[in-house]
């Protein structure tokens, strides 16, 4: 009855061909994962026996044994703490370059865009060498602002260039109407152009949040210590001391995973627009 | 924004005379000026234009890091680098890579965008699943698959097991370790590849589509004639990222493979890692991140300037 109303197809009316081609692709995500999950309910002996179906025991210990350790939360806290560094900062720095670059005209303001977004050619590793050195020379090895500053500047670039395409498309009158009753351009930024650019602002943290969240090359070369370790560097170290009891590794996987799953659930839009968005106007 | 009666609402004090008005603009740009740009500038020069720079003049040196560079061999860690087997393999390894992103997780990431383009019960739940490896960490991503590889527990192995073979170790031998882990980057990036697909058509005009059917094109010539010419700017810009993403490729690489067996699945940035930073060679690790740099730079500028002129 909704046929004439409504855009939408049902599933059966597709070509089987493309079904099946879906349901294959479906299945070559899905199995991994799955296999990740349930592996961290079985037994090591099980995983041999039994690969892909669900456990015949539910081992909860490997689970409950990780989740009661110090060191799965020290890790979350870890990565927690760098994460938001880098968010909140990122967030604050990249806006107010942002507003500059969209409202105020002046000598050289298009050379130092590009000057900034410089930073989108290339990655971070190229100079990682030099890079440890500066942290070093600036006492922050092994702390968490050494691994948040660095990732802050490589993240600015693209972070300019949303907030500044978002600020330029605020309507323009505001800004001459708040000038002429003599609100000053920081009032303005303050407290008009942050409270207007709320999805904007998720957006952008958002996918700083992700990458600070998975990231490894930076905190592997700047940190030291295994308190300060985010879960990335903490689980490679988990795997190499249980190298194969994997039903333990799959369990950790799982439950470092979680975090990220959820995020995704949560604020898939954000992720989503700010990733392949992010990309298409960069 | 009430409680600042300056924005909106007009406060008697803010009426100033026309004249005051204007140079108060000029000052409060000025004081933005000066308060907002600095921070970004310095933290940007400090950690990412200065160690480029930085790079540059400690690959002139044989150095460890510790004390002042003063062993100046000039040009020589560059050679070094091109004379050593280990990095022509990573570059090939990066090229590989950048193949197979196009010619199979491309296509791959097309043919899926156009299906769920269209609006079916699933369609949305189904691009989130394609999206989810992108999302996920890439270290969890390679110990997954690390999992999956291994010869006595893994997926693989049971289902060779299953069919009475003899289960391979594809990560443990230098004839397979690369393909294991082209398998993991396609599995892991074509959702992302696809998301720009969707987005690009459904960005879409449709009247274009509905005038070509209408003039009798059939569903084959829809797609060959209208809607791939649409998506040529997007699927340069695949490739673009393709070739990026390639290019610093290293968090996979390590829960996998760590870059062995004997250096036959290194990316550059791994080989810059395993061979520079983690035996503290700055000046020999300096020179792989100046070779990379240029790399990046010159491909990104060329490709700018000849593929994508318009955008």
């Amino acid at each position: 009855m909704s046929d004439a109303l409504a855009p939408r197809r049902p599933l059966d009316l597709m070509p089987l061909y493309k079904a099946v081609f879906l349901g294959v692709v479906a299945l070559l995500v899905i199995v991994p994962l799955l296999a990740t999950v349930l592996g961290g309910f079985k037994s090591l002996g099980e995983l041999r026996t039994n690969p892909f179906g669900l456990p015949e025991t539910w081992e909860w210990e490997n689970y409950t044994g990780i989740l009661f350790s110090q060191r799965y939360w020290q890790l979350l806290w870890n990565s927690l703490v760098i994460a938001t560094l880098t968010v909140v900062l990122t967030l604050i720095v990249a806006s107010m370059a942002a507003f500059v670059f969209a409202h105020i005209h002046f000598f050289g303001s298009s050379m130092l865009l590009s000057y900034l977004t410089m930073g989108l050619l290339f990655p971070a590793a190229t100079a990682i060498l030099p890079l440890f050195i500066k942290v070093r020379d600036l006492g922050l090895l092994d702390s968490y602002l050494g691994v948040a500053l660095p990732q802050v500047a490589f993240s600015l670039a693209m972070s300019i260039l949303l907030l500044r395409r978002f600020f330029k498309d605020l309507p323009h009158e505001l800004l001459e109407a708040a000038l002429v009753d003599g609100c000053s351009y920081i009032d303005f930024f303050r407290h008009v152009t942050l409270p207007l650019s709320r999805p904007i602002l998720a957006t952008v943290g958002t996918i700083t949040f992700v990458h600070s969240w998975n990231s490894y090359l930076l905190p592997l070369v700047m940190l030291n210590s295994d308190s300060m370790y985010p879960w990335p560097l903490g689980i490679m170290i988990y795997q190499g001391e249980f190298s194969a009891e994997w039903h333990l590794i799959l369990a950790f996987i799982t439950l470092t995973i979680l975090p990220t799953f959820l995020l995704f659930i949560l604020a898939q839009k954000h992720i989503v627009a700010g990733l392949t968005a992010g990309a298409v106007k960069g | 924004m009430s409680q600042h009666g300056g924005t909106i609402a007009i406060p008697q004090e803010a009426r100033a005379p026309a004249a005051r008005g204007r140079r108060g603009a000029i000052d409060s740009r000025l004081a933005a000026l000066l308060l907002f740009l600095p921070p970004a500038l310095m933290l940007f020069t400090l950690f990412v234009v200065l160690p480029i720079g930085e790079a540059a003049w400690y690959s002139g040196f044989n150095w460890n890091g510790f004390g002042k560079p003063t062993r100046w061999i000039g040009l020589d860690n560059y050679r070094f680098v091109f004379d050593s087997r280990g990095f022509g393999t990573a570059f090939k390894n990066n090229l590989l890579i950048i193949v197979v992103s196009l010619t199979i997780q491309l296509p791959l990431a097309l043919a899926l965008a156009l299906i769920l383009a269209e609006r079916f019960r699933g369609s949305v739940a189904l691009r989130m699943l394609f999206f989810l490896p992108y999302v996920l960490a890439e270290i969890a991503t390679g110990l997954i698959f690390s999992f999956i590889y291994d010869g006595n527990y893994g997926l693989l192995a049971s289902i060779y097991r299953a069919f009475g073979a003899e289960a391979p170790h594809l990560l443990a031998s230098t004839q397979t370790s690369m393909l294991a882990i082209l398998i993991v980057v396609v599995w892991k990036y074509f959702g992302f590849h696809m998301m720009l697909f969707i987005a690009a058509l459904q960005g879409m005009d449709r009247n274009l589509v509905e005038a070509a059917r209408i003039d009798g094109a059939s569903r084959w010539q829809v797609l060959r004639y209208v809607v791939i010419p649409l998506l040529y700017p997007t699927i340069k810009l695949s490739i673009f990222f393709a070739v990026v993403g390639s290019l610093q490729l290293f968090d996979l690489v390590m829960p996998l493979t760590r870059g062995g067996p004997a250096d036959s699945s290194n990316t550059m940035v791994s080989f810059l890692y395993n061979h520079g930073v983690s035996r503290m060679r700055v000046g020999y690790g300096s020179a792989i991140g100046v070779i990379l740099f240029v790399i990046c730079v010159t491909f990104a500028f060329t490709y700018k300037r000849w593929f994508m002129r318009n955008e």
